[in-house]
Formats: C-alpha cells, structure tokens, sequence
C-alpha cells in the first residue's frame, strides 16, 4: 500500500522514494532574464532543481545567485523566462494564485531576518499561527519539537536581539522548516559563522533532507560546506550558469571561470 | 601660442556640453515636477490595495487593537498636554483682542468653534504624526531593510494586510477620538485662563460656548480627523514600507513622512473645509 505524504498546508504527494524515481526534477528554471535598469544580472538562468536533494548555486559576489533567488520565490517579477514548480509556471503567477502557492516554499534569509518585536517562541510559531487551525497546546508541542532539535529550547522566551547570529540562524531555519514546505531556501546560510556553527547549519541542512525529503536550494560561496553537503552544484557566472553536475564534476570541470573558481577556493574532494 | 592649442580642441565640444547641461536640468526639473502626482500616484495605489486587502480574510483583531492603543492610548498625554497650552494661548489672545471692542464675552464662543472645527483636528493629527506616524515609518523602514517584510511575503502572509491594514484602521478610528479629546482639555485650558487669570465671567465664557457651537461645527471636525488619520498613517506607511538604503534611508523616510504629512494636513484641511462648507476649492 502506497502511504502518501501530507503536509501542514494540506499538499499531499507520493512517497518520496517513489516521486524521486518518476519525477525527480522538482523545479526547472528556463532562460530567467532580470535586469534593474541598465544592469542585465540574470541573462538567460537555466537549472534544473532536483526533488529531496541538496542542491547549491555557487559564484563569485555580484553574480546574481540572490537575485536568481528572489526570482525563485517571486519576491520579485523575472523580466522574462519561466520557473515551473509541480507543473505550474511561477514566473506567470499573480495575485491571491501566487500568494496560495508561495507555502511551496521556506527561506531563510542571509541576515535570518526574524521579527525582532516577537520573541524566539513566537517567530517559530507564526508560520503555524497563521496558516494552520492548531490548538495552542498543539503549536507549543511542535515548536518547542522543532528548537530543542535545533539545541536552542533554552533560548524560546528569548528576543531576536539577545540571541548571537549563530542562534538567529537557527530560530531562521526553525520558522522555515516548521509548515513542512516541499522546498526550502537558504540565501547563504552559512556566511560570518564559526567554524563549529557552519558545520551545525550544514548538518541541519542535510538533516531537513533525510528526514523531511525536503528540497534543497542553497546559495553559497562557502566551498567548504558546499562539499560537505552539495548533491548538485551549479556555477552562476556572469548572469548565467556556467556549470553544473555534481561536486565531483564540477571539482574536474575545464571551464575556465568554474575551475578558476573552485582552484582560488582551495578545496579537493576526499 | 602654449595657450591656444586647448582652447582651439576644446571649442568644438561646447555645444554638446551645454545641450548636456540643458539636458540634466530639463531632466531634473520634470522629476521635481513630477514627484508630488508620483508620491500621490504611490499613496493612491497603496490605499487601493489596503481596502482590498482589509475586506478580505483573516481579521487580525489583535494587531488592530495594538494598532489603536498605539495610535490613540499612546497619543493621549501629548495630545492632552498640547491642547491644554493651545486652549490657554488662544485666551490669552481672544480676551485681550476682544476687550479693545468690548466683545470679550465672546471668547468662549470663538475658542469653542476654533477647536471644534479647525484647531483640535489639524493640531491631534499632527500630534500623531510627530508620535505614531514617525515611529509606524521607523518600524516597518526597519523592517523592509533588515528583510522582514519579505520574510512575511515567503511565508504568505500579504504584508499589506498584516502591517498597514491596522495602522490605516487604527488612524481612521483614533483620529477623531483624539479630536474630541483635544477640544474638551483645550476648552479647559482656555476657560482655566480666561475665568481664573483673566477674570472673564464663567457662565458668559459657557453661554456663548453652548449659543454657538452645535453638533455641526462638532461633526465638521471629525470628518477632517478622520480624512487626516487616514492620510498621516498612509504616508508613515508608504515611507517605511518602500524604505531602501538601510539606517540612513529609514532616516530618510521618516524625515520625508513627517514633512509630507504636515503639508498634507494642512492642504487637505483647506480642501475638506471647502467642500463642508460648499464654497469650492478656489
């Protein structure tokens, strides 16, 4: 018998194992073009998402990898180009349509970007405050599940601005992950953490993959952890992606930016 | 002959320098222009989407009730204070002018139908302005800057509805309150100085109050407070809600929110008076 998944904003899909197999690209992005005024920043995007995998979008600063993002979740219009998520072109979405389908996705956002008038608790339980009928004593139950997963139970009373920016990160992971969306988002997650903090944002990362078969799009230029976690990686370059394949082929790729990128970086496979 | 080399390969390009010139001036101009129907255009478009967006599901009933207690509980010491010092000064004024013509009786009449109709709405929304509407663009220019405003929009949660709905709300209702307010403590402070410092006759100074001050001159009042709670709290919002260029632009836009809703109290106040008063606009 087939047990199908649902999930707190009522989507219901097939087992993931089987999704994988049949329909394994879960979101294609095709000749995405973005520009702000004079500046073109994305000239003609194409990548291919894959479904319950960690997939990451590396390049140098300024090369559009948060913009392509701000495309991605529609925070912003694309000027021309299509973004199609379980069948249906996000690019053309508008209005009550797209605000309806935004819960396909989480983010979480480079500066965390909590609300600093609630507290950590809060933060956490908004996304199921306001799209679930859940009892309070229900929220409390999974929120206070999803931050001592997290190892910050502790810090629930808490206010965004007493809390270091490893913590914030993971109250921002937290609130994403908490309505169980198909795709989440990280604009890079790991940037101006330590060293042992990077590794628990990767972990957390991966985690969120093997137990919620949850997509993963991750925007980074930490090639460190973009090994660590990285099941596909793709190389924006210039507005366009330059490479793509998975760490192993990109750490042998003859493209000239990409290699020079990946050889400026240091890293090698072990 | 040094000098004349630069001057000769230099003319051909004056004409096209000053057509530049020209050309960022006529540029600048039009903007300059242009702006006030730009920002009127923006605000218009804001407002749309607020009602749109306040007629439809959910009903956030407590971000209405902080909004109001915001807006109004919070406002009621300044608004207080500042119509006790106005109502004072204006007897001040009224019973010295009048005594040169023998109509100080009159005082309480003029400074009745002067807080009724103009002073107690123009004055408690510029109260609010100075207070709430300042700190509304602060908070949500924070907000915009530090991304959490598209954190509301990823997590579905339309950021029109959720932060301007009750503040535009909040404004419309507390308004007119703090009106009514401002007219009762600034009829107190002018009847403390004209009764007890200026020795003016207490039942003269509430005689003529009541003879000339009806549910009209009352209701007038309250319909500019609420045409100017909803445009100060629109402004705040519009400033904070399309703040960019982190501390120093929320700066920026609370400066431009606080200055362009005292212009627009005072042009709209001369505008709905016409209307009230069915004389025209010019």
């Amino acid at each position: 018998m087939k047990v199908f998944r649902r999930n707190l904003i009522g989507v219901t899909h097939p087992p993931l194992a089987e999704e994988i197999k049949t329909n394994p690209i879960h979101v294609q992005i095709r000749d995405v073009h973005k520009s702000y005024g004079d500046h073109h920043v994305l000239r003609g995007v194409s990548l291919d998402i894959y479904r319950g995998k960690t997939n990451l979008v590396i390049g140098p600063s300024g090369s559009g990898k948060s913009v392509l993002m701000r495309q991605l979740i529609r925070l912003e219009k694309p000027d021309s180009g299509e973004i199609w998520v379980n069948g249906v072109d996000f690019a053309r979405l508008e209005g009550l349509d797209l605000a309806a389908r935004r819960r396909t996705f989480g983010m979480v956002f480079q500066m965390s970007a909590l609300f600093d008038s609630m507290t950590v608790f809060d933060n956490v339980a908004f996304p199921l405050r306001e799209h679930t009928n859940f009892p309070r004593k229900e929220i409390r139950t999974r929120v206070m599940e999803r931050l001592q997963g997290l190892g910050i139970a502790e810090a629930s009373h808490k206010m965004p601005a007493e809390l270091s920016g490893g913590m914030q990160k993971r109250v921002a992971v937290a609130r994403a992950m908490i309505l169980e969306s198909e795709i989440l988002i990280y604009d890079e997650p790991t940037t101006g953490l330590d060293p042992i903090t990077t590794e628990m944002v990767d972990d957390l990362i991966t985690e969120a993959e093997d137990m919620f078969g949850v997509t993963s799009v991750v925007i980074s230029h930490d090639m460190a952890s973009v090994v660590r976690i990285a099941d596909y990686l793709n190389f924006l370059h210039d507005g366009q992606i330059a490479a793509s394949g998975t760490p192993q082929q990109l750490l042998q790729t003859d493209h000239p930016a990409t290699a020079e990128f990946i050889r400026a970086s240091r890293i090698t496979l072990e | 002959m040094s000098g004349a080399a630069p001057t000769a390969s230099s003319a051909p390009e004056e004409p096209g320098k000053v057509r530049s010139v020209a050309r960022d001036v006529g540029q600048w101009l039009a903007k300059l222009l242009l702006a006030p129907f730009v920002e009127i255009g923006a605000l218009s478009r804001l407002l749309a989407e607020s009602i749109f967006w306040g007629i439809r599901p959910p009903y956030r009933v407590r971000l209405f009730v902080e909004a109001m207690e915001f807006v109004g509980i919070g406002s009621v010491f300044l608004v207080s204070l500042t119509a006790l010092f106005v109502g004072a000064v204006l007897a001040l004024q009224l019973v010295d002018g009048f005594r040169d013509f023998g109509a100080e009786n009159q005082t309480g009449a003029v400074i009745g139908l002067a807080l009724a109709r103009e002073v107690g709405p123009v004055f408690a929304a510029l109260m609010v302005t100075s207070r709430a509407g300042s700190a509304m663009t602060t908070e949500l220019g924070s907000m915009r800057v530090t991304n959490q405003i598209d954190a509301l929009v990823t997590m579905a949660v339309n950021p029109v509805q959720y932060l301007v709905v009750p503040r535009l709300v909040a404004g419309f209702v507390m308004v007119p309150v703090l009106t009514m307010l401002f007219s009762v403590v600034g009829v107190f402070g002018a009847f403390s100085v004209a009764v007890f410092l200026l020795g003016l006759d207490p039942g003269v100074f509430m005689d003529r109050l009541q003879w000339l001050v009806d549910w009209d001159d009352v209701s007038q009042g309250l319909i500019k407070a609420m045409v100017f709670g909803v445009a100060v709290t629109l402004i705040a919002c519009r400033q904070g809600f399309f703040a960019k260029g982190g501390a120093a632009g929320v700066g920026r836009a609370t400066n431009r929110a606080v200055v362009h809703s005292a212009i627009a109290i005072l042009m709209l106040d001369y505008l709905v008076t016409s209307m009230v008063l069915g004389e025209g606009f010019f």
